[in-house]
């Protein structure tokens, strides 16, 4: 029985290789006739459409794909087609897709991933491959320091959201009495010491907790946090533990107000800790609020998609609209685009982007956004904190 | 080492690791009980903790209950309790009777090593708790706000709260109930009878089986009520909520002596104050590292733990 199985799945296997064999034939051949316009080409969405996390991709696909009709509108004609490949943001799916991916000759360009877990997992790939990426949301740091050639991404990465954080402290909140903490994750630790370091004397304690899902009492952080006489909590860390920690700051009638980072602003923080204890909670954020993004963006978007642009929508469609711009200006083989996207210097809706060598948003380029938790535990815009690199 | 901060804030870390500590003990129970007439460890029960967690937040849930509801009137909030008790202890007596039926009850009769026994209670805890895990798609559960927390009275900088005197002393009344059922009730003496000697109790006429399942169901009784406060202080449950605290249950009861009703309920008070003293002292990051050494080193003079171990033995 385990023969005719092992004989028909290397039978298929056989097929497979010359399909897949012919079908590079013909696409070759699609390249050349395909001379006037620059028609016949694909972009690529990659990342997250179904599974857990696949709100945020599914923001990054509606803008990406709208980028693209809108441009094919203009042109009168299916030109350029979408591909999606759906990642379920996990990096252990993410390289097996990637596959796929690479092995469509006609992608000249990739917006996403948009997680950094799966940019690991799958951006090799794609080096490999030659085809260029732009993650509009990936922004672990160390991303871009793998000397991948195709790596670009739109957004400013995690270093930019401590000085941040620490600016919004000072200056808005006016905290005399600051209480760090972190959950001793590169993540959250990183954060935390640059907020530490830029606050500096202001900084009355500090505390290190656990990691989400390690520690459910914070009895003592709490007790410090209210001994310290601090108005203000910075955590380092993400939305789980914040949600908890908001809740007992509030339960042990501590009246202050927590700050944190993109790793907070989620609604699970405003579910765990519950609505009234969450509200005027301060995230910051390396991205533009959707609703702020220029142009006729924000109403073509909720016309064609039913919806109000998401987090990172908007940067999803400039990243199309760059690939959109090299193809019109001849780019149409994936090599060409990446040395394109080394030269851009593109004025989008959400911002202005010009990549450095290593494919980070260039440093005068960077925006980093304050945002509130509201009463319905919405994360409401709230200001433009200015970062000087 | 924060001195200076522990020394300040000593009232209320105390107050606040009492109640945490009074959860653990409650719960710390049913690894005691088990141990004292089987001489195993139920590795399963931090998912009959785990099920109590989500009962009571669940039959909230029917009316309409979430963690953004207003608190009730005082007389719906003792309704809601009561019910919210009701609901996990029945589930988790329930859970743990399962348990011993489906993971313990054959063995026992196929006379399997210890071995075995531990390796069938790690299962059922892993299947529950991932179960769980999958139908809550890892997602966390929050707890309506029934109890808003109050000062009932401030010594200095401790604020003592009606939740921490609720949860305080109700741990205190399950243990002074359950200590008298087990020394006084004729049940308890054949709990007592079987853990000394299950053969010599056999021959008396004590039904063995019975016995074990009534410990277990004790267990689960309380671990659903260690249940609802945990869901009451920390506002929030998970697939592996069970799992985290269990192991902190587990070292108060061995801590007070594994077997000993009265020791677990020292062990569960004394683990919680002293963690909430490390963090204080050390950083918060080692709560968990200061509490396990403090274990060695009073298992290093006293290795039956603080009370020794007897259900039973000692006041036979």
């Amino acid at each position: 029985m385990r023969q005719v199985f092992a004989r028909a799945i290397s039978g298929l296997a056989v097929i497979g290789l010359v399909a897949g064999a012919a079908a590079c034939n013909s696409s070759s051949g699609d390249d050349d006739s395909a001379s006037g316009g620059n028609c016949g080409y694909k972009l690529a969405y990659f990342g997250a459409l179904t599974g857990s996390s696949a709100n945020l991709g599914v923001n990054i696909e509606q803008g990406f794909e709208l980028a693209i009709n809108q441009y094919n509108e203009k042109k009168g004609s299916d030109c350029i087609t979408v591909a999606k490949f759906d990642s379920q943001g996990e990096p252990a799916v993410a390289p097996g897709v990637a596959r796929q991916l690479v092995a469509d000759k006609k992608i000249l360009g990739i917006v996403g991933p948009p997680f950094s877990g799966e940019s690991e997992a799958a951006d090799p790939i794609f080096e490999e491959a030659g085809i260029p990426t732009i993650s509009p949301s990936a922004t672990r740091v160390s991303l871009a320091a793998n000397g991948w050639k195709t790596f670009h991404r739109a957004v400013a990465n995690d270093d930019s959201q401590g000085p941040a954080a620490a600016a919004y402290i000072k200056d808005t909140l006016k905290a005399a009495k600051v209480f760090v903490a972190d959950d001793q994750s590169a993540y959250g630790a990183g954060l935390a010491d640059i907020v530490k370091k830029t606050l500096g004397s202001a900084v009355v304690n500090s505390d290190k907790t656990e990691a989400d899902g390690k520690q459910t009492d914070f009895s003592a952080v709490v007790q410090k946090v209210v001994s310290s006489g601090a108005t203000v909590m910075f955590y380092g860390g993400y939305y789980q533990n914040a949600g908890l920690i908001r809740k007992q700051l509030t339960a042990a009638g501590w009246k202050g107000t927590l700050v944190g980072g993109d790793g907070m602003k989620d609604a699970g923080l405003a579910k765990a800790a519950g609505n009234a204890a969450a509200v005027g909670t301060i995230v910051t954020c390396p991205c533009s609020p959707p609703e702020k993004a220029g142009g006729t963006f924000v109403t073509d978007y909720k016309a064609k998609w039913g919806v109000d642009a998401g987090t990172y929508s908007d940067v999803a469609f400039d990243a199309a609209n760059i690939y959109l711009q090299g193809i019109d200006a001849g780019n149409t083989t994936a090599e060409k685009m990446n040395t394109f996207l080394s030269t851009v210097n593109y004025q989008g809706i959400a911002n202005t982007y010009k990549f450095t060598e290593t494919g980070e948003l260039d440093p005068s380029l960077i925006k980093v956004w304050t945002f509130k938790f509201d009463a319905t535990g919405n994360q409401v815009a709230d200001q433009e904190v200015k970062v000087t690199p | 080492m924060d001195f200076s901060g522990l020394i300040q804030d000593f009232g209320p870390l105390t107050i606040t690791g009492l109640a945490q500590g009074a959860i653990i003990a409650l719960f710390a129970l049913g690894y005691t009980l088990v141990y004292g007439v089987l001489r195993l460890i139920n590795f399963a029960h931090s998912e009959v903790f785990l099920l109590g967690s989500y009962a009571c937040l669940v039959v909230w849930g029917f009316f309409g209950l979430d963690q953004n509801s207003a608190t009730p009137s005082v007389i719906a909030v003792i309704g809601f309790l009561l019910l919210g008790l009701v609901a996990a202890i029945v589930v988790s007596g329930l859970t743990a009777l399962g348990v011993e039926l489906v993971a313990y009850r054959p063995l026992r009769r196929r006379n399997a090593p210890p071995l075995a026994f531990l390796i069938t209670a790690i299962g059922a805890s892993l299947f529950i708790s991932e179960t769980v895990g999958v139908i809550t798609q890892r997602n966390i559960k929050a707890v309506p706000p029934l109890i808003r927390p109050a000062d009932v009275f401030v010594i200095g900088n401790m604020h003592v709260t009606n939740l921490q005197i609720l949860i305080i002393v109700l741990a205190l009344v399950m243990m002074f109930v359950l200590d008298r059922f087990i020394n006084r009730s004729r049940l308890g003496r054949g709990i007592r009878a079987v853990a000394q000697n299950p053969d010599s109790a056999a021959l008396m006429g004590v039904n063995k089986s019975r016995v074990i399942a009534l410990v277990f169901l004790i267990g689960g009784l309380m671990a659903g009520i260690a249940a609802v406060m945990y869901d009451l202080k920390i506002g929030v449950t998970r697939f592996d909520a069970g799992f985290l605290l269990g192991i902190e249950a587990f070292t108060a009861a061995v801590l007070g002596g594994i077997g000993n009703l009265r020791g677990a309920l020292l062990g569960g008070l004394l683990l919680g104050v002293l963690q909430n003293y490390a963090a204080g002292l050390f950083g918060t990051q080692w709560l968990h590292a200061a509490s396990f050494v403090l274990l060695v080193l009073i298992l290093l003079v006293r290795p039956t733990g603080l009370l020794g171990e007897s259900l039973g033995r000692a006041r036979a």
